[in-house]
């Protein structure tokens, strides 16, 4: 069984199909870019994988589970317990500390853990920062206190919308790498980016247009490596 | 770490960190919570205050022979049973028809020091008299009789006993008497002359006897009620009275005023719910991405709900303390002003003031913080 099944999926708003009979399917482990032009669907997409938002029509199965027809209250429960969510904005709480934002996922979770969210901001090379306000940190680094934040529970699935799209290349890279270490250790990833350099490094990328998918490329010499020309 | 620990180390840090939102909404409640406790620290002090503002308006008490006379004897028995804290002062009167220059008037005997304690209003210009052959005039015998501060005065008296004959042969009793005051009232008491006990009695040869006695004593009616069937079962020769008036009248606006008080509490805490529930409106609003955020991020609508409950609550403690510190200053102040005398703390209001607060304040963002369960985790996804 795949970890997650779109069965002719559409969103629609009036007139305007913002998905339009979509069929997508990602295996565990898998590492998936979702490119297109603005308004082609892709954080429609993702709010509804994500578990924030119901298609009008189809099926959305995760972990066997048609979350379409979920309560929100089953929903919360289970983007808090299989789902960490990356945005392009980097969505901190801005009266928490580093270690504070990442505590927090922890807390709607499980428990609260300092240590265990110190050692997540480690991995994301924050340790001296712990103790910092979002204003007091630069973009890359709020974005890489959301990624530690996303991986804190050892979520099935990370979903990222535009992780990079607000970074230098020093710190996409950085934000890249983290993605392959993830995936190293058996985390799905569906990526939404822009970027071809981005997109490039996953196994496999599709491409939305006008809410439907247009085009699914399977990268044949994948490394998780990002590749600069 | 404790889920309970997080969560306050979260609920302080949101207001410590967003100290100027913060401060608006404490403000109101503080204030809100300091006319709470202020008021209500008058409301329950009024009824001491005003029963000295009434007691100064005369007594509220008065003895009269059960039959045709008593003695000052008899009127001090009586006071006696009156705990002395309670006493605030008694007055013995004696009223005698004397004359001046031929012309009669009533003259007063009283214990002088008693009169001034139980009628703290009388207005005497000059002196009250202090000794023997000194006396004070009432303002319409002064008029009458061009009498000065300072002048001298001679009553002459005819004891009621004396036979026809006796009066065309006998002479009058007389004595001269130094002016120390004249007494200002606007009432009856302007038409008689007083002096002291001892002197009329030297005045009209006698040991005398005392016609009533006015008291003015502190403490509810139903203390009164209590002294005076003591004091009627204890002295046969007095028969003790409230003065209806004065302590019904004390009562009628004791109950209008604290009325008054509740009235503009209630709708100072009215106020104070409106403003707090305008500012959390605000609060939410701007806090919405944030509250997206959190629930992007697995909180559930309890969550929330505890969250902000959990804040305002503390902000309703912290504006409690701060209110029921500045209530008792505020009621201080009032009391200063209006009665001129000093407020008694009551412990009791602190933590009243500090209930009342949180459950105002909890009570005032119940909608708001509903409205915050209404965000919609997908708005931080798509990002402004
Ligand atoms: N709540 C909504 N009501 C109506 N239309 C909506 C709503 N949300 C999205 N849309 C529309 O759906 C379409 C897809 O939007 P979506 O946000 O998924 O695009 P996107 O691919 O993420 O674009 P971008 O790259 O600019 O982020 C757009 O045309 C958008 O205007
Ligand atoms: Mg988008």
């Amino acid at each position: 069984m795949s970890l997650l099944e779109l069965k002719n999926v559409y969103k629609i708003y009036g007139e305007l199909h913002a998905l339009d009979n979509v069929n997508f399917t990602v295996e565990k482990g898998e590492w998936v870019s979702i490119m297109g032009p603005s308004g082609s669907g892709k954080s429609t997409m993702m709010n509804i994988i994500g578990c924030m938002d119901k298609p009008s029509k189809g099926e959305v199965l995760l972990d066997g589970v048609d979350i379409a027809k979920e309560s929100a209250k089953n929903l919360t429960a289970i983007r808090r317990d299989k789902i960490g969510l990356i945005f392009q904005q980097f969505h901190l709480v801005n009266y928490l500390t580093a270690v504070e934002n990442v505590m927090l996922a922890q807390y709607y979770h499980s428990m609260p853990d300092e240590k265990e969210a110190l050692e997540a901001l480690e991995r994301v090379g924050l340790a001296g920062r712990a103790k910092h306000l979002p204003s007091q940190l630069s973009g890359g680094e709020q974005q890489r206190v959301c990624v530690a934040r996303a991986l804190i529970n050892t979520p099935e699935i990370i979903l990222a919308d535009e992780p990079t799209g607000n970074l230098d290349e020093k710190n996409e890279e950085i934000v890249v790498d983290l993605f392959h270490k993830l995936h190293d250790e058996g985390t799905t990833l569906i990526v939404v980016t822009h970027d071809p350099e981005v997109a490039e490094v996953a196994q496999r990328r599709i491409v939305l247009r006008d809410g439907k998918i247009t085009k699914s490329v399977v990268n044949e010499n994948f490394t998780g490596k990002i590749r600069f020309s | 770490m404790k889920k309970r620990q997080m969560f306050l180390r979260m609920i302080t840090a949101s207001l410590m960190r967003r100290r100027s939102r913060m401060l608006v909404a404490l403000l109101s409640i503080a204030i809100g919570a300091t006319i709470l406790s202020g008021l209500v620290t008058i409301y329950y002090d009024v009824p001491r205050q005003m029963g000295a503002q009434f007691r100064s308006y005369g007594a509220n008490m008065i003895f009269v022979p059960a039959d045709t006379a008593f003695t000052e004897q008899d009127v001090r028995q009586g006071a006696a049973v009156i705990q002395a804290a309670d006493l605030v002062g008694i007055a013995p009167y004696r009223y005698e028809n004397v004359r001046i220059n031929g012309i009669p008037v009533v003259a007063a005997g009283t214990d002088m020091q008693g009169a001034q304690a139980a009628s703290p209003y009388w207005h005497v210009d000059g002196a009250w008299p202090a000794k023997d052959g000194e006396l004070m005039v009432g303002a319409k015998v002064a008029e009458s009789f061009r009498l000065k501060v300072g002048g001298e005065i001679e009553l002459s008296y005819t004891p009621e006993t004396r036979t026809q004959e006796e009066l065309k042969t006998v002479q009058d009793q007389t004595c001269t008497y130094q002016i120390t005051g004249i007494l200002d009232t606007g009432g009856s008491e302007e038409e008689y002359v007083y002096m002291s006990l001892p002197d009329l009695a030297k005045l009209t040869v006698d040991d005398g006897k005392v016609d009533v006695a006015e008291l003015s004593v502190s403490g509810g009616a139903e203390q009164l009620e209590k002294y005076i069937e003591q004091i009627n079962a204890a002295v046969p020769a007095v028969t003790a009275r409230t003065v209806k008036r004065v302590t019904a009248s004390e009562t009628t606006v004791l109950t209008k005023l604290q009325a008054l008080v509740l009235l503009v509490t209630i709708v100072v805490l009215a106020l104070t719910m409106i403003c707090v529930a305008t500012t959390m409106t605000a609060v939410v609003a701007e806090r919405r991405r944030e509250i997206g955020l959190r629930k992007a991020i697995g909180a559930s609508d309890k969550s929330i709900v505890g969250e902000f409950l959990g804040e305002n609550l503390l902000l309703g403690l912290l504006g409690g303390i701060i209110g029921s510190l500045l209530g008792f200053i505020f009621a201080q102040q009032v009391s200063i002003h209006v009665f001129s005398s000093s407020i008694s703390f009551r412990l009791w209001i602190v933590p009243v003031t500090i209930l009342v607060s949180i459950a105002v304040t909890g009570l005032a963002s119940l909608l708001p913080i509903r409205s915050a369960t209404e965000v919609d985790p997908a708005l931080v996804l798509k990002g402004e």
